[in-house]
């Protein structure tokens, strides 16, 4: 496994260079232009060289290989002497500069990051924690009327686009009810209970958006795959044992069952960090994905590359986390 | 073990079972008596789908219900009904006092769990062992069934082991708490003709030297013949037929069992013979069956098996047969 995990860490790498490539060419291709957003009384002179400023009039590929080095160097030497406090000398290296903000895009990120992961991670484990008992249940009692409803809900759930749900929450929980805030306050800080209080009220309308979808994907994997258990002969055999329903189906029936769902659910974890994109812009989440899309629509192509980038290594790390938890999973897959 | 006087382990009287589905009920098994003497070793025989498995499926509470319905009769067992039993009687009783070999070892063992943790199973829930103890006792039994190396191999997973070694994996479950009786369901169907031998010598010997009493399920004659002592032989979800083994294999009475009988190949006779078939198939029961079952399929029905389903009669010491039909005289049965 050890062995499995070395290599599949070591080919990441071509991958990710190449995935970073490709992102590159893409995002070369945008008719965007850094001076856009400029007043027009600038001269084209003026302009031409505040894009040579900005390394603009190099070719593609030492564009590349530039930004290739303040990502990959640059960046990380920097997070190392922030983290540490070595001196790494940091003086003459140049960083991954937002083009709409003017500070450096790693910066942005790690303000950013936070919000996201604490909307988008709590309805992530709020999702999951609700999905499996609701997936097992329906499993078990097919076709009974929880199951019904169940299935009925997550249908609903999938289907229901957040911008539209979220709405309806603002509208019924917000607006009606008053009971919560429709926009989430991100200057808002933690220090007491009572601040803690309106930080999970704030929390509590994007969360409950965002669950509705994550329940409604997992509890379905989660119930189909019960199902393929349910009728193979091993659960007969723990039956024709003695051993209580509880223990057949929680034990023997939830451990394969698991195997599949465990994967769904890391190969959904990048997602997270992502940010759920609609629904940050519906509750005003200022997140990822409220960063992202404001960089698309600035034309920063600094922050949409490095975003997008750092989603790619999140999903090429956690397909192999995938991996790994499936060969623990499940003894017949063996890496070595 | 024929001797009538020894009592009964187990006694089934007029079992029935329907599974319930939207073409209405399917009687699957129709009115099932026998008994199971200690230390015996009784055989089922019969097609697929003429309730062997379904009926001793439901002697215990094994059949997912619904569909399946066990809507009368009784099984004694041990001084208690276990149509009438609660599920935590019926669960003291499966796997400790009954034991259960089904036909396919490569999927009757859980894949994400070591064979030691599935033999331990019912050691530790119904012997109360502690881990320890549990795996001593499940040691023992591998190596009572004959799996080399019992001790490292505790700790393999079922995919580690061959498909003879895992029917032995299962006959060691079946057999971990001492259990009175095992109910064996084609143990050896899955496998293949030498594994099947090897199966079928372990068990007997394991009879002899345990004292359980065995149901094998079957539809090979040829391992009936080697194994069991009684036969019944089951058509349409009914008993046709109940003798000796040897009895049934020199006397056949019924229809069915002379024409199964017929179905074997036979190694002394001539190649160019061709094998003889049952035409037809087995009938699907979904009425209440008020006529005999295999009449479509008899060269020897007459008027009365379209109107009366035959019920069994006594043609030996113990030996009888659900048939109106006669061989002995050719003609109707005087009844």
């Amino acid at each position: 496994m050890l062995t499995f995990t070395i290599r599949r860490l070591l080919m990441a790498i071509p991958t990710l260079l190449f995935i970073s490539l490709i992102i590159f060419l893409i995002l070369d291709l945008a008719p965007s232009d850094p001076t856009a957003s400029l007043p027009l009384t600038i001269p084209p002179d003026v302009r031409a060289d505040i894009r040579a400023s900005l390394g603009l009039d190099e070719p593609i590929h030492i564009r590349f290989l530039l930004w290739l080095n303040q990502f990959f160097v640059n960046e990380p030497l920097n997070l190392l002497q922030h983290w540490t406090g070595w001196d790494l000398g940091g003086e003459g290296r140049t960083r991954v500069i937002s083009w709409q903000t003017r500070s450096p895009v790693v910066d942005i990120i790690a303000q950013r990051m936070p919000q996201t992961l604490w909307v988008v991670g709590t309805s992530y484990i709020v999702g999951i924690l609700i999905a499996l008992p609701i997936g097992i249940y329906s499993a078990y009692r097919q076709y009974s009327i929880f199951d019904q409803a169940g299935t009925f809900v997550t249908m609903v759930g999938f289907s229901v686009p957040p911008f539209f749900s979220g709405v309806l929450v603002i509208v019924i929980f917000a607006v009606n009810l008053g009971w919560f805030p429709s926009v989430y306050d991100t200057t808002h800080v933690v220090v007491d209970w009572p601040s803690f209080v309106i930080q999970l009220k704030q929390m509590i309308l994007p969360v409950m958006v965002l669950a509705l979808q994550i329940t409604s994907q997992i509890s379905r994997f989660m119930r189909a795959s019960m199902l393929d258990n349910l009728n193979q002969d091993y659960v007969r055999t723990a039956r024709a044992k003695g051993l209580t329903e509880t223990v057949v189906v929680m034990v023997h029936v939830l451990r394969n069952s698991m195997i599949p769902v465990v994967t769904v659910i890391a190969l959904g974890v990048p997602q997270v960090f992502g940010g759920a994109i609609i629904t940050e812009q519906v509750f005003k989440v200022n997140g990822l994905g409220h960063l992202l899309i404001g960089a698309i629509q600035g034309g920063d192509i600094p922050t949409v590359q490095t975003l997008t980038f750092i989603f790619a290594v999140l999903i090429v790390l956690f397909n192999l986390v995938a991996d790994v938890l499936y060969g623990i999973l499940d003894p017949r897959i063996r890496y070595d | 073990m024929l001797d009538g006087a020894e009592p009964s382990v187990l006694d089934v009287k007029d079992l029935k079972t329907v599974f319930k589905t939207r073409r209405g009920e399917v009687h699957a098994v129709n009115n099932v008596s026998f008994h199971l003497k200690a230390g015996e070793l009784l055989g089922v025989v019969g097609e697929s789908g003429s309730g062997k498995s379904v009926t001793m499926m439901s002697l215990i509470g094994l059949l997912p219900s619904p569909p399946a319905m066990v809507k009368g009769g009784q099984v004694m067992f041990e001084g208690q009904d276990l149509l009438t039993a609660t599920d935590e009687q019926l669960r003291a009783v499966r796997g400790a006092r009954i034991g259960f070999v089904f036909q396919d070892p490569m999927t009757s063992l859980n894949p994400v769990f070591n064979v030691g943790f599935q033999v331990m199973e019912p050691l530790r829930k119904h012997m109360g062992l502690n881990k320890k103890a549990a795996r001593k006792r499940a040691q023992e039994l591998l190596e009572l069934v004959g799996i080399p190396d019992a001790e490292r191999r505790l700790d393999d997973y079922p995919h580690q082991f061959s498909g003879g070694m895992r029917q032995r994996v299962m006959i060691a479950i079946a057999l971990a708490c001492d259990p009175k009786v095992l109910i064996a369901d084609e143990p050896t169907t899955a496998l293949d003709v030498t594994i099947q031998a090897q199966i079928l010598e372990l068990m007997k010997d394991l009879r002899d030297k345990l004292g359980m009493a065995v149901i094998w399920i079957t539809h090979d004659l040829g391992v009936i013949a080697g194994i069991a002592d009684r036969v019944l032989v089951m058509y349409g979800g009914q008993i046709v037929e109940h003798a000796p083994v040897r009895e049934l294999f020199a006397n056949p009475k019924h229809p069915y069992t002379r024409a199964l009988l017929e179905t074997v190949p036979s190694v002394t006779g001539d190649r160019a013979e061709r094998l003889r078939v049952i035409e037809g198939q087995p009938p699907m029961l979904t009425a209440q069956p008020n006529a005999c079952p295999f009449r479509a399929r008899c060269d020897k029905a007459f008027d009365r098996c379209q109107r009366e389903n035959p019920a069994r009669y006594s043609v030996g010491p113990i030996h009888d047969v659900a048939c109106f039909w006669n061989p002995d005289t050719g003609g109707a049965r005087d009844v």
